[in-house]
């Protein structure tokens, strides 16, 4: 997973013995060794790729790390001992929920649904948003107004009344069921937040087309007799993968974040089908403030901070990588 | 410039009408009013003749011409003050709309007043000495802030200033809902600004990381322009140079980009209003929602589609008149 959305670090230490011996060999370097290098030197983007492997590999390995299933109850309750909302021990490390599960079991299936999500969601906005827009942006004309104006209303208004609108919609339209499924399931959620999410990335890959098409060469791939198919799927998108790449990185964070804000209002997944999601603990951290039961909340909204931090600090290494200009050197 | 205005203004009717009626339609789907008004009013929704009196007054048809119809009939309600009443308790939706957005505009310029300006400083702090230790320590400062998302922070700052500091001092330092403790009557600023503290600190955290990375940008991006290479060159204090000059052009984004976030503001408070309770726009909506009350949303969409309007235009007209380069007309 981590493979598509960031250099893995094996791949960074294998990088820097070849780097070094450039001066010697006076070897050249391919724009790709150099983006690696320069994302190398984010210390920040390098220390979040790791950490975001650690904790997908905890949440891949969820049947050895969690400890308790996702339903189960640390120990069956007994008169004068009760097992819901224990603070942390060595029985439950971050603590138990209202119905006794333990919180740190659930952070890990809760983790595995919402990364599976923003992954499935983050591809699935790229792929269309990028679609999109290479046409737009090559084509011009009515597409491309259609496309700007079209956007520019969806993402000018508040993404929460726009999600729960379009949410509640598609809910009463019976034949949309067949496709999507249940609006209380994770299918439902991914084309929903996909249908929205494709807007940003078409906006993007559109002014990055528009500025590749005036570059020598394309032109000289026109000049060639190359089908605007062809410029479009070999000259343009191959041009604008670093681009995409960061587009997925945040694409993916969004969906996450959006999944976990729908479901603190309740409109998220349902819970009773034997599995959680982030959006679904930090939920439930809203009923645990007033009884000050302080791990449902700070173990879970912490978990969304770190995984968003990552993704984010991944994105911003890469677009320093892809585009050396909106970097500064020291 | 008074050309531009007429012609953006006058286009601005076709837009709005355009985005209403898909609003309508997403919304009449979405909801589904009658349903909604047979769920808050079983007893009189059983009756054919009273539910064929809610159909024909509402608009209700069925079937895509009803839509269309349907439309109209709300369309010229709208706009001659026939509003109809809400579908829960059969309120009229104006004065609870008016208040909300009071309310939410008060939130708004206070959150906004405080996360552009201190957004805006630490950009020029960060901006002054690129790629030094504060550059990178504001920008790592952004993205983690971008990272906390406010319903995270909002239960957060709940937990600590509530409900432990009761635990560990016996009193919480502040409230977490409403905007007046309950049964308050009347306007008390002390006590409205003690209540809005820990919204405002929600929404700044997002705003505060934004404004400081486009203020960065922005100020990087004229520190490497010609004309203040000349400014220098003519001998004028550094000072001067920064104040008169990169500072002043520095903002002509960023008064953009803040035109544009005041549309936002409107409908943007949603989040901190739901978890704070706080009696706005936000909150509005979501209850609204919550009864699937059509009539209610309605009205509401359209404040927040004119606004976004509205301030597009002031974005627009502020850009020209800063940088007098770009003509209107």
């Amino acid at each position: 997973m981590t493979d598509l959305i960031s250099p893995s670090p094996t791949d960074d230490s294998g990088a820097a013995p070849s780097d070094a011996a450039i001066g010697v060999l006076k070897q050249t370097i391919s724009p790709r060794q150099m983006a690696f290098k320069r994302y190398t030197n984010h210390r920040a983007a390098v220390v979040s790729a790791v950490a975001l492997t650690v904790i997908v590999i905890f949440v891949v390995l969820s049947p050895i790390t969690a400890r308790y299933g996702v339903n189960e109850a640390i120990f069956k309750a007994e008169a004068g001992r009760r097992n819901q909302n224990l603070p942390p021990s060595s029985q439950a490390w971050f603590g138990t929920d209202a119905n006794g599960r333990d919180l740190y079991s659930r952070l890990i299936y809760g983790t595995r649904v919402s990364l599976v999500l923003g992954l499935f969601t983050g591809i699935i906005s790229v792929a269309v948003g990028a679609f999109v827009g290479a046409i737009a942006g090559l084509k011009g004309g009515w597409i491309d107004d259609l496309l700007m104006r079209a956007t520019d209303i969806m993402l000018a208004l508040p993404l929460l009344v726009v999600l729960v609108i379009v949410r509640g919609a598609l809910r009463n339209v019976s034949w949309v069921k067949v496709i999507m499924g249940e609006s209380t399931s994770v299918r439902f959620l991914v084309v929903l937040l996909s249908l929205i999410g494709w807007m940003g990335v078409a906006r993007l890959v559109r002014g990055q087309v528009k500025q590749l098409k005036e570059r020598e060469f394309i032109e000289a791939a026109r000049a060639l007799g190359a089908s605007t198919t062809r410029i479009m799927f070999r000259h343009l998108l191959p041009n604008s993968i670093g681009q995409l790449m960061v587009a997925l990185s945040f694409a993916i964070i969004g969906a996450i974040t959006a999944e976990a804000t729908l479901s603190f209002f309740g409109y998220g997944p349902d819970a009773g089908s034997g599995m959680t999601s982030m959006g679904l603990l930090i939920k439930d951290s809203k009923s645990a403030v007033p009884a000050g039961y302080w791990w449902a909340v700070v173990y879970p909204g912490a978990l969304l901070i770190l995984v968003s931090l990552c993704i984010n600090f991944i994105g911003d290494g890469m677009r320093d990588a892809v585009d050396p200009k909106m970097q500064v050197d020291a | 410039m008074l050309r531009f205005i007429t012609r953006r203004l006058l286009w601005a009717i076709p837009t709005l009408l355009i985005l209403t009626f898909v609003v309508y339609c997403a919304l009449r789907l979405s909801t589904d009013p009658l349903a909604s008004y047979a769920r808050s009013n079983p007893r009189l929704a059983k009756q054919p003749a009273k539910r064929a009196q809610y159909i024909e007054l509402n608009g209700l048809w069925p079937g895509f011409s009803g839509y269309v119809r349907g439309y109209f009939h709300w369309l010229g309600g709208f706009l001659t003050g026939d509003w109809q009443p809400s579908i829960k308790g059969s309120r009229p939706v104006w004065p609870n709309l008016k208040e909300a957005l009071i309310n939410t505009l008060r939130l708004g310029a206070v959150a906004s007043f405080f996360g552009i300006t201190v957004g805006l400083a630490l950009g020029v702090f960060a901006g002054l000495r690129p790629g030094k230790l504060r550059d990178s320590a504001v920008n790592t400062g952004a993205l983690i802030g971008f990272s906390i998302q406010p319903f995270i922070s909002a239960v957060l700052l709940q937990l600590l200033f509530s409900v432990q500091w009761a635990k560990w001092f016996g009193d919480p330092l502040l409230p977490t809902s409403g905007m007046y403790p309950a049964g308050h009557q009347g306007f008390n600023l002390v006590l409205m600004l003690k209540f809005m503290i820990l919204p405002v600190i929600v929404v700044s955290i997002q705003t505060i990381a934004s404004y400081s990375r486009y203020m960065r940008a922005s100020l990087l991006d004229v520190m490497s322009s010609d004309y203040l290479r000349t400014a220098r060159a003519k001998g004028i204090s550094e000072r001067q140079v920064l104040v008169k000059h990169a500072l002043r052009n520095a903002m002509v984004p960023i008064v953009t980009i803040a035109a544009l976030d005041m549309g936002f503001i409107v409908g943007g408070l949603i989040i901190s209003e739901g978890i704070f309770q706080y009696p706005g726009m936000g909150l509005f909506f979501l209850t609204a929602e919550g009864n699937g009350d059509f009539p209610e949303l309605m009205p509401w969409m359209v404040i927040i589609t004119a606004s976004v309007i509205f301030f597009n235009l002031l974005a627009d007209l502020a850009y020209a008149w800063l940088d007098p380069r770009i003509r209107l007309d």
